[in-house]
């Protein structure tokens, strides 16, 4: 019995330590948009420009958006996302802008595609996998006489 | 028999990755460019050692040249300018070096005291060419092919070897199919 409950606990710790590595935004909300120049003159501009800066990775650190990266690529890139914005183009004309230049790596959350289907798969395969395990481990110990 | 053949299987399945995944010889951080077999992004810029001359991939079409992106600021082109010049002495393909976010002064003190590889040197002081050839950093090295289009990318400075065994077949190739 004790085993049993030593693997259950250890179980919701990992998947508990798996959630929350797996929600990096819990640590980026705290941080505000750094920005070179003054907000964008249209409130709802300066939503699209917060989000799709947040949606586009930099390439130079590559685990920082280009929203939190203050190397010039980054600057440079926030400068290319808003002026496209201003000049009012659509948030997927921009990503498309990006992606025809530095790949599908440059979008933190890349579309769904045969390239893609294993990034966007495997958490759910994985969630599966643990799922029958700890299936088949708790069904063959209930079927096991009380140790103590 | 399942019992035994799963966890081998699952055991050979992680020697692979980890053959793959752990190889000392892939950068992690080196990402392929979409822009291969693409037309080279167009620009025309000013040439840092004469502002009266403008550097365009338009002129420059029909023939294979090496678009080197460099800057001042860049420790690791300061390495592979020895390299990058004695590219240049054997005269096979010119080398353009885009000078990348940089101060048109400070580059061109380090064209006259380090030598100067270039057969131009287009001015990119706000990086907006840059963004066009997808560069996220310097030195990165292209080769364009006779038709304007981007035949291969290498990040990194340049080496003897790299130049060998990567370039020189690939201008050759380039050079004969056209």
């Amino acid at each position: 019995m004790i085993r049993f409950r030593a693997l259950l606990t250890s179980a919701l710790l990992l998947t508990s330590s798996l959630v929350l590595c797996a929600s990096p935004s819990l640590a980026q909300q705290a941080s505000a948009t750094w920005d070179d120049h003054a907000q964008l003159p249209d409130p709802r501009l300066q939503t699209r420009f917060e989000r799709i800066t947040k949606e586009l990775r930099c390439l130079v650190c590559q685990n920082e958006s280009i929203a939190d990266s203050n190397v010039d690529l980054a600057a440079d890139l926030r400068r290319q996302v808003r002026e496209m914005l201003v000049a009012g183009r659509s948030d997927d004309a921009i990503f498309k802008f990006m992606t025809d230049r530095y790949g599908e790596f440059v979008r933190f959350a890349p579309p769904l595609s045969a390239k893609t289907a294993l990034i966007w798969g495997a958490p759910f395969f994985m969630l599966l996998l643990g799922g029958l395990i700890i299936y088949r481990v708790v069904r063959q110990r209930s079927r096991m006489p009380i140790d103590e | 028999m399942w019992k035994f053949l799963l966890p081998f299987a699952a055991f050979v399945a992680l020697v692979v990755l980890f053959a793959f995944g752990l190889n000392p010889n892939r950068d992690i951080h080196e990402l392929p460019s979409p822009l291969i077999g693409k037309a080279a992004p167009e620009f025309a810029l000013t040439d840092v050692l004469d502002p009266t001359r403008t550097v365009s991939t338009a002129a420059l079409k029909g023939q294979v040249y090496v678009l080197n992106v460099w800057a001042t600021w860049c420790v690791a082109c300061r390495e592979e300018q020895e390299e990058l010049l004695a590219i240049a002495r054997q005269h096979v393909v010119p080398i353009i070096g885009l000078d990348y976010r940089d101060n048109q002064d400070k580059a061109k003190l380090w064209l006259t005291q380090l030598g100067n590889p270039y057969a131009a040197v287009p001015f990119d002081g706000d990086g907006r060419t840059a963004i066009d050839w997808g560069v996220y950093g310097a030195p990165e090295t292209y080769l364009v092919d006779s038709h304007g289009r981007i035949i291969f990318k290498f990040i990194s400075p340049m080496t003897e070897e790299v130049w060998e065994k990567e370039f020189l077949p690939r201008i050759a190739a380039a050079r004969s199919g056209a």
